[in-house]
């Protein structure tokens, strides 16, 4: 028996906003617990919500991003449910009239085709805070992360494959992080996956039963799961069971899917709508202002860089698919740096530096001004592409001026023809046997003349002038 | 259509409440007379009229996105009943099946 797999997939993407979604407490990472709270968080007696406009905006900004219809009349809804990271005993969400809805996102698989994966809908609603469980019997409540403006992301079943799912996130994070409106993050939270998914024997026209996966936190993991789910759902068919509806956890350890614990009786929140929140209309004019407020998407930045600064297509690619690469790629070229030089070192050394470290391009000490420098040292020939990778080893772990240290280093390319001739004479003098051989045809000993000129500069001559010396001495001898 | 008493220990759980039979007995009766008072409105011809999903007239309230520093944390925290390190100390709840 054979199978078609459908999956969909529900991503929650917390706003970098300044503040809450329905309180002006500061929405910052990395704070004492519970200091970027207020009464509104805490779910005070009394206390009056109101809509972050910011937040509204920003998750209008995603769903025109994503090609959403933008719904004009709008209210929030209270989801309710008890649980100590849950000060109110409801979360604020949008049930009935989410902010956007049939979108689509165009993803590139594998094999290099395209598919439309649609978006059902998608809503602005708030995180809740955070529970450390410890071995002492205890949960440890932070409500800092009460509040957050969260944009929920709901593809419709067009997913066919965990390959596909992967696929497809990769997108998301791309195109919402263009947006400027998420850190997009899934190993620090500011991204988090639900997956449910489930299999039918090809030729039905029924959706099997699906089980759903809850808070995956990366990409693999999602992979991963989604693959084991796949292939153990088929499994249980074949052998003529039935898949239950339930909630799986992954275990990264096996990489298989666990049942959940199940609770008695079903989730039942019991959605209303937010009466301390009025009603939005959100006119043309709005959504005209919030479109014209979109950033450069990747797809203009990538026919920029190839129009007007002669990158290739390919490289255009690879450098637009993180924000910070492009806006690094882009900083290093404002800075002075020739294009395509800049690119090549961004995906070459620097991108393998990022790779052997485990490092992201924030973390590195290097600037794109000093970048833009070294480009510009190599290019004007004050130093050697080989004393380049030196350069290039100090500026991107320190924070060095690379001129001055260049200077200082007295690594400054060699091309003066008289400070070369002596050196090139004092190695032909020392290698007879070379100069026979060159004169027999060997064009070998030409490349063991140069070694060893550069052996006796410390690779600091300029492999250029050198060559043109050591021909013209050669045919003197 | 009657209140029973398993509905209201159904929403009991959902609060994460426990009651006692009796008192099951006892908040069934007592739900079952709201939700006939309540019931009365269904009598009013709604036809035409849209879901009312508020009852102000107000629109389109929002604030800018703007921060203003969180509340000294001692004052927000002087009714909580356990603390430590800054944290609320709550019993563990280690229930995968709610809300992240």
């Amino acid at each position: 028996m054979n199978f078609t797999t459908t999956i969909g997939l529900e991503v929650h993407v917390e706003m970098k906003t300044n503040s809450k979604a329905f309180s002006p407490a500061p929405v910052q990472y990395g704070q004492e617990p519970n200091t970027n709270t207020n009464v509104i968080d805490w779910g005070y007696p009394g206390v009056l919500p109101e809509v972050n406009q910011g937040a509204l905006e920003y998750g209008m900004r995603a769903a025109l991003a994503l090609n959403c219809h933008i719904t004009k009349d709008i209210h929030f809804d209270r989801k309710n449910y008890f649980y100590p990271d849950n000060p109110k005993a409801y979360q604020i969400t949008q049930a009935q009239t989410p902010i956007g809805h049939d979108g689509f996102l165009e993803v590139e698989l594998e094999d290099g085709s395209k598919k439309k994966i649609g978006i059902e809908e998608m809503h602005v609603e708030e995180d809740a805070g955070k529970n450390t469980h410890d071995p002492d019997g205890y949960s440890y409540v932070d409500l800092n992360r009460q509040g957050t403006p969260l944009i929920e992301i709901v593809s419709k079943p067009d997913i066919a494959s965990a390959d596909e799912a992967y696929a497809y996130l990769k997108k998301l994070r791309q195109v919402i992080q263009f947006t400027g409106v998420s850190d997009v993050k899934m190993e620090e939270g500011s991204m988090r996956a639900d997956a449910n998914i489930s299999v039918r024997p090809i030729g039905s026209d029924q959706y099997g039963t699906k089980t759903e996966m809850k808070n995956l936190n990366s990409f693999e993991h999602v992979r991963s799961g989604l693959k084991f789910e796949e292939k153990r759902q088929e499994n249980v068919i074949r052998a003529g069971g039935s898949i239950q509806q339930e909630t799986r956890r992954f275990d990264v350890n096996t990489g298989e899917t666990v049942l959940m614990r199940v609770k008695e009786g079903k989730s039942d929140y019991r959605y209303f709508p937010e009466p301390d929140l009025p009603p939005i209309h959100i006119s043309d004019d709005w959504i005209k202002e919030v479109k014209d407020s979109i950033p450069e998407m990747p797809e203009q930045r990538r026919a920029r860089y190839v129009n007007e600064w002669g990158v290739t297509e390919y490289d255009a690619n690879v450098l637009t698919q993180t924000m910070e690469m492009s806006d690094f790629f882009e900083a290093t070229v404002a800075a002075g740096a020739d294009p395509k030089l800049a690119a090549n070192w961004l995906m070459g050394d620097v991108s393998a530096y990022m790779n052997d470290k485990k490092l992201e391009l924030a973390d590195l000490a290097l600037t794109p001004e000093h970048l833009a420098q070294m480009i510009g040292l190599i290019k004007d020939e004050t130093i050697s592409s080989k004393i380049a990778k030196k350069v290039f080893k100090q500026i991107v772990a320190n924070d060095t001026d690379p001129k001055a240290w260049v200077e200082e280093k007295g690594m400054v390319q060699l091309s003066d023809p008289e400070t070369l001739q002596p050196i090139i004479d004092e190695v032909l003098d020392n290698n007879a046997k070379s100069i026979e051989d060159f004169k027999n045809g060997k064009d070998r000993a030409v490349g063991f003349l140069v070694g060893n000129i550069m052996k006796q500069t410390r690779g600091k001559a300029n492999p250029k002038v050198v060559n043109k010396l050591l021909m013209a001495s050669l045919k003197e001898r | 259509m009657a209140i029973t008493a398993d509905e209201v220990k159904h929403v009991a759980q959902l609060a994460k409440l426990e009651f006692t039979d009796d008192e099951l007995q006892m908040f069934a009766g007592q739900m079952d007379d709201i939700i006939k008072m309540v019931q009365q409105l269904s009598e009013v011809d709604t036809t035409g009229v849209p879901v009312t999903s508020t009852v102000a007239e107000a629109k389109n309230v929002m604030r800018e996105d703007k921060a203003i520093k969180g509340t000294d944390r001692e004052t927000l925290m002087h009714n909580v009943p356990q603390k430590d390190r800054g944290f609320v100390k709550v019993p563990a709840i280690i229930d995968e099946s709610e809300e992240g």
